[in-house]
């Protein structure tokens, strides 16, 4: 039930690339609960160590990105309409006519306009709206918004968590917020398993802008091994299935060349010795999750990947199942309570 | 060439360089002082283990290929590419899936049944798949997994005028000069190192660089021969049987002017044909090493290779024999203080 | 200033082959400085020791380029591009080596001028034949545009304002700061114009406590302009974000307080393509918190690149203050939640 809870409030939170203070402060205090120490790096990462017991004890990184993606003011317009750039991958056309919340000298809300169709012709209207034909419009004065406001101040869509049929929910940042839930769910079930290893479990910043969070914490904290934890593409019609999971049934394990392939299987040993559902997902080359980083951080870090089916990736209705949530702590939970020094000397062992 | 023959012939997709890197293991074991492994699959050989100055010899082991991605209820098997694979090259050719290397070929809808406006098209990816020879699904996966590796089958022999065809020339004909390489004495510590990965992002170097941290890094490489029906002169990259090429600029990284008239002097000197690799774009381990810690001088010598990335690459044995003479050079050079790596840019 | 610019704008130096302009930047800080230094990149390091927060400051030194690939019979030259050249820029350029030699761009018979492409063009050295090319110029050499630097007003048009500028801030800042607790490492990098590779380099050898790019930035205020705030000549600009770093906020903070302190005009900036060395810097190792001042430029990457005089002072001088500020780690950037 905390998980769920958790996860409603962290995905309504602030927290875009690069900006992710607000929504780091709920992350360490449920996080820190769990843990004999809560510190952040420079760039921002939360780390939250979960020792183990035991002489020798393995490093194991778990990673999961806490930033979401956005909109940043890149100029003020006559009038006091505000043009914007997206911070991270946005698809322009999901972000019409969407409120927003801006973080000026003080919160502020706003909506997404542009041309209304009563004022353009019929070819404008056949093509999809880009981003330099949208601003936000904070319905102030001039003067007030350029009191209130700078260049470079960021903004989120607003929206709360939605709760829909069963045990599936919808809402902003899920990617990969799902993610830091999943940590928690893994804390809360290591804390009645005897673990060996000392467990890193971070929230990385900054990985919608290009795995750059994961990039310093790998090489700050030099684990023996490290498993990213993110989201992928749920299955939809008009996608090969291929390239998609299923919703609920339980966390998917990435395997190819980017992913230590023991790190894989032991994975896949895990799931089907404790009767946990998993499901294979393929990756041709480097992934585009924070599995990239840590594989090749200093003299290279052993990588896995394990990520949470949703649909609506990088909208701001992602929708997902919390059981696969739960699922893939435990999964994660078990994976670490098996890992022991003879496991990682193996791992460089091809 | 019984090496090259066997090298070409493993298989050793982006991330399952099992093949290779077992055989230069067991090739490679009673020269070496220390041979081992990391956690990416890199295989470090060191020699002269202390000695100066420490120079990193790199080639890569990893081919590009296919991974298996779904199963198509007849028991077809859905596959993607790994690493730049020209799509039309795929059609109608031999392979092997998984390690238990499960023979397959890759086939489309025939000719007869595809409209005058789809022949005209390159098949795409979405429309091949990998036939086992199997009857359904179930059938396909008792044998093959998903996430399995499929790799060309193809034989390496002989043809034409003293040169060989055979699939995976980029870069087993590096790995085979490294070999020999490997079994001569230098004055140095030399640690070959075969990468995994170069052909998705060099990132097998990236971190062999950082293990090693070399003074120096010298790349082989198999690279594009352009001299060929239909591509005019100013667009030759090198030339099949022009001997070894030497770069000054890849996508990767740029080549120290010094360090590329060093080699090109030592070719002279030593009376060895070269030429220089006339094409500025794509990467090569080079990068890797040359922005490992706080920079690393580093060189790329490559062995032209006519149909680059694909099952049926031809190069040249004078060029293979050239390109192991100028590296071998390189390597003496470096040992007898010939390159001084002060002020080296 | 202006002296200084016109010297740095008209010296050879493209990504790669920087030995010219570094030694013209080496003898221009070496009497400012402790001590200066190169390394295999070619980086050129001046360094003002001191006990307290390390601070690297990075400008680029290299420019883009030509690079040439083949030598026909005729003694013409193909050749490739070394960084962000486009092939609508060049033609009708005349170009220089780094031994002297120019050359005239030249293009193939074209029906149609959208089809021009960099293998269209070639250079034209004036050599009779192939002998006598290679007698001048080896496959592998790297020409850049031949322009000089001319004063307009309060402005100066050129090539490599991009990244020359920047190196001029940041010789007047060393110039111009007093004892400073700070440990100052300027580095003037290279190849940054191929991706940011000296100062990933030279940033793992320093380790510094912060990081500083000095860069030129793009601007909205000519005629149908791409939709961004930074204007020329009214003052220098603090990068929030580009698509190499997002700026550390309590740099930007810092900046905009020194700025306010001093009375220094500033514009924030958002530059929504491109990249400076603070791309690199911000990821060496553990992390470095890293912020970008930027001089405003009009027509990058071209011959006729435009920056304003009154601008880079600006720029040098916030560079100056904020070097000269005691920067205390543990408060300013504290690792603990608070």
């Amino acid at each position: 039930m905390e998980v769920d809870r958790f996860l409603t409030e962290i995905i309504a939170a602030p927290g875009l690339s690069g900006y992710e203070q607000p929504v780091a402060r709920m992350i360490s205090a449920t996080l820190g609960r769990f843990a004999d120490e809560v510190r952040q790096d420079q760039l921002g990462n939360v780390v939250v160590l979960k020792k183990g017991k035991g002489e020798k004890r393995p490093k194991v990184l778990l990673a999961a990105h806490m930033d979401e993606i956005g909109l940043m003011v890149t100029k003020i317009e006559e009038g006091g309409f505000l043009r914007f750039t997206s911070v991270g991958g946005i698809d322009p056309r999901t972000i019409v006519s969407q409120e927003v919340i801006l973080f000026g000298k003080k919160e502020l809300h706003g909506v997404i306009g542009a041309k209304p169709p009563h004022l353009t012709d019929e070819e404008e209207r056949s093509r999809a709206y880009t981003m330099d034909e949208m601003y936000i419009d904070l319905a102030l004065p001039e003067a007030k918004v350029r009191e209130l406001v700078s260049v470079g101040d960021v903004a989120m869509i607003k929206r709360e968590a939605i709760k829909l049929n069963g045990t599936s929910m919808a809402g902003k940042a899920m990617d990969d917020r799902a993610g830091v839930a999943v940590m928690l769910a893994c804390l809360q079930e290591l804390q009645r398993l005897h673990h060996l290893a000392d467990v890193y479990a971070v929230a990385t910043v900054q990985e919608e802008v290009g795995v750059r969070g994961a990039t310093t914490i790998s090489y700050g904290i030099v684990p023996d091994l490290g498993i990213a934890i993110d989201v992928t593409h749920g299955a939809m019609p008009g996608v090969p299935e291929y390239d998609t999971c299923k919703l609920g049934e339980g966390p998917a394990i990435t395997v190819g060349p980017n992913i230590h392939p023991k790190v894989a299987s032991e994975l896949i040993r895990m799931a089907k010795e404790y009767n946990i559902p998993y499901q294979l997902e393929t990756a041709t080359g480097p992934t585009g999750t924070d599995a990239r980083a840590i594989q090749v951080a200093r003299g290279g870090i052993p990588a896995g990947l394990i990520s949470i089916p949703l649909r609506y990736m990088h909208t701001s209705v992602e929708l997902l199942d919390l059981e696969d949530i739960k699922l893939s702590g435990r999964l994660l939970a078990y994976f670490i309570a098996a890992v022991n020094s003879e496991y990682v000397e193996e791992l460089a062992c091809f | 060439m019984l090496l090259i023959k066997k090298l070409t012939e493993a298989y050793g997709v982006s991330g399952d360089e099992y093949g290779v890197r077992d055989l230069l293991r067991e090739e490679l074991t009673p020269y070496a002082e220390r041979i081992e492994t990391d956690t990416i699959g890199n295989l470090y050989v060191k020699k002269g283990i202390g000695k100066k100055p420490r120079i990193m010899v790199a080639a890569h082991m990893d081919e590009i290929g296919l991974m298996v991605v779904g199963f198509e209820s007849n028991g077809l098997l859905q596959v993607k590419t790994v690493g730049g694979m020209d799509e039309r090259v795929l059609v109608s050719k031999p392979v092997v899936v998984g390690n238990n290397h499960v023979p397959g070929v890759i086939g489309a809808k025939a000719i007869h049944l595809q409209k005058p406006h789809e022949r005209k098209k390159p098949l795409e990816i979405e429309q091949l798949y990998v036939d086992i020879g199997v009857k359904s699904k179930e059938e396909a996966e008792k044998l093959v997994k998903i996430g399995d590796y499929v790799a060309f089958m193809a034989s390496t022999h002989e043809i034409g005028e003293n040169c060989l065809i055979g699939k995976a020339m980029d870069n087993r004909v590096g790995c085979a000069i490294l070999a020999e390489l490997v079994k001569i004495d230098f004055n140095l510590e030399l640690t070959a190192v075969f990468t995994v990965q170069e052909e998705i992002g060099l990132r097998g170097a990236t971190v062999a660089a950082y293990n090693v941290h070399p003074d120096f890094g010298l790349v082989l490489e198999g690279t594009t021969a352009s001299d060929v029906a239909g591509v005019e002169d100013t667009g030759y990259v090198t030339k099949l049987g022009g001997g070894p090429a030497i770069s000054f600029m890849d996508s990767s990284f740029i080549a120290p002017r010094k360090v590329v008239d060093f080699i090109v002097d030592i070719a002279k000197k030593l009376d060895i044909p070269f030429q220089l690799r006339r094409l500025t774009t794509a990467g090569t381990d080079a990068g890797a090493i040359s922005q490992a810690h706080a920079g690393i001088p580093s060189a790329v010598i490559s062995m032209p290779c006519r149909y680059i990335h694909s099952p049926a690459s031809v190069i040249s044995l004078a060029d293979y024999e050239n390109t192991l003479r100028l590296a071998k050079g390189v390597l003496q050079a470096i040992a007898e203080g010939g390159l001084s790596l002060e002020g080296i840019a | 200033m202006k002296e200084l610019l016109k010297k740095l704008s008209e010296t050879y130096g493209p990504a790669g082959r920087e030995d010219k302009i570094r030694q013209v930047i080496q003898d221009e800080v070496k009497n400012y400085v402790d001590e200066v230094f190169t390394d295999p990149m070619g980086n050129l390091y001046a360094v003002k020791k001191g006990k307290g927060t390390k601070i690297m400051v990075a400008a680029h030194m290299d420019e883009i380029g030509i690079i040439v690939t083949y030598i026909d019979k005729h003694g013409f030259l193909r050749f490739s591009n070394v960084g962000g050249v486009s092939p609508q820029i060049l033609l009708g350029q005349r170009v220089t080596f780094g031994n002297g030699v120019v050359g005239s761009i030249g293009v193939e018979k074209l029906d149609d001028i959208k089809k021009l492409t960099l293998e269209k063009l070639y250079l034209d050295i004036g050599a009779k034949n192939k002998a006598e090319a290679e007698k001048l110029v080896k496959i592998g050499d790297i020409a850049t545009y031949d322009r000089e630097a001319t004063v307009m007003g309060t402005r100066m048009i050129g090539k490599a304002m991009d990244n020359r500028a920047g190196c001029a801030v940041v010789i007047q800042a060393l110039r111009e700061l007093k004892e400073t607790e700070n440990e100052i490492y300027a580095v003037f990098t290279t190849q940054e114009e191929v991706g940011l590779r000296g100062s990933r380099t030279s940033s793992y050898r320093i380790n510094p406590d912060l990081g500083l790019a000095v860069d030129v930035t793009l601007v909205g205020d000519t005629p149908e302009p791409p939709q961004l705030n930074v204007a020329l000549g009214k003052g220098a600009a603090i990068k929030v974000k580009d698509a190499s770093v997002i700026c550390h906020p309590k740099i930007k903070a810092m900046l905009s307080e020194l700025a306010a302190k001093h009375s220094i005009p500033v514009q924030l900036e958002v530059m929504t393509a491109g990249g400076t060395d603070a791309g690199a810097i911000h990821l060496t190792r553990k992390g470095v918190p890293s912020g970008v001042i930027s001089v405003p430029c009009r027509y990058v990457h071209t011959p006729v690149e435009m920056v304003d005089l009154e601008d880079m002072a600006n720029a040098s001088r916030l560079l100056t203050a904020f070097l000269s500020s005691p920067v205390k780690m543990q408060e300013a950037f504290p690792c603990a939640l608070d």
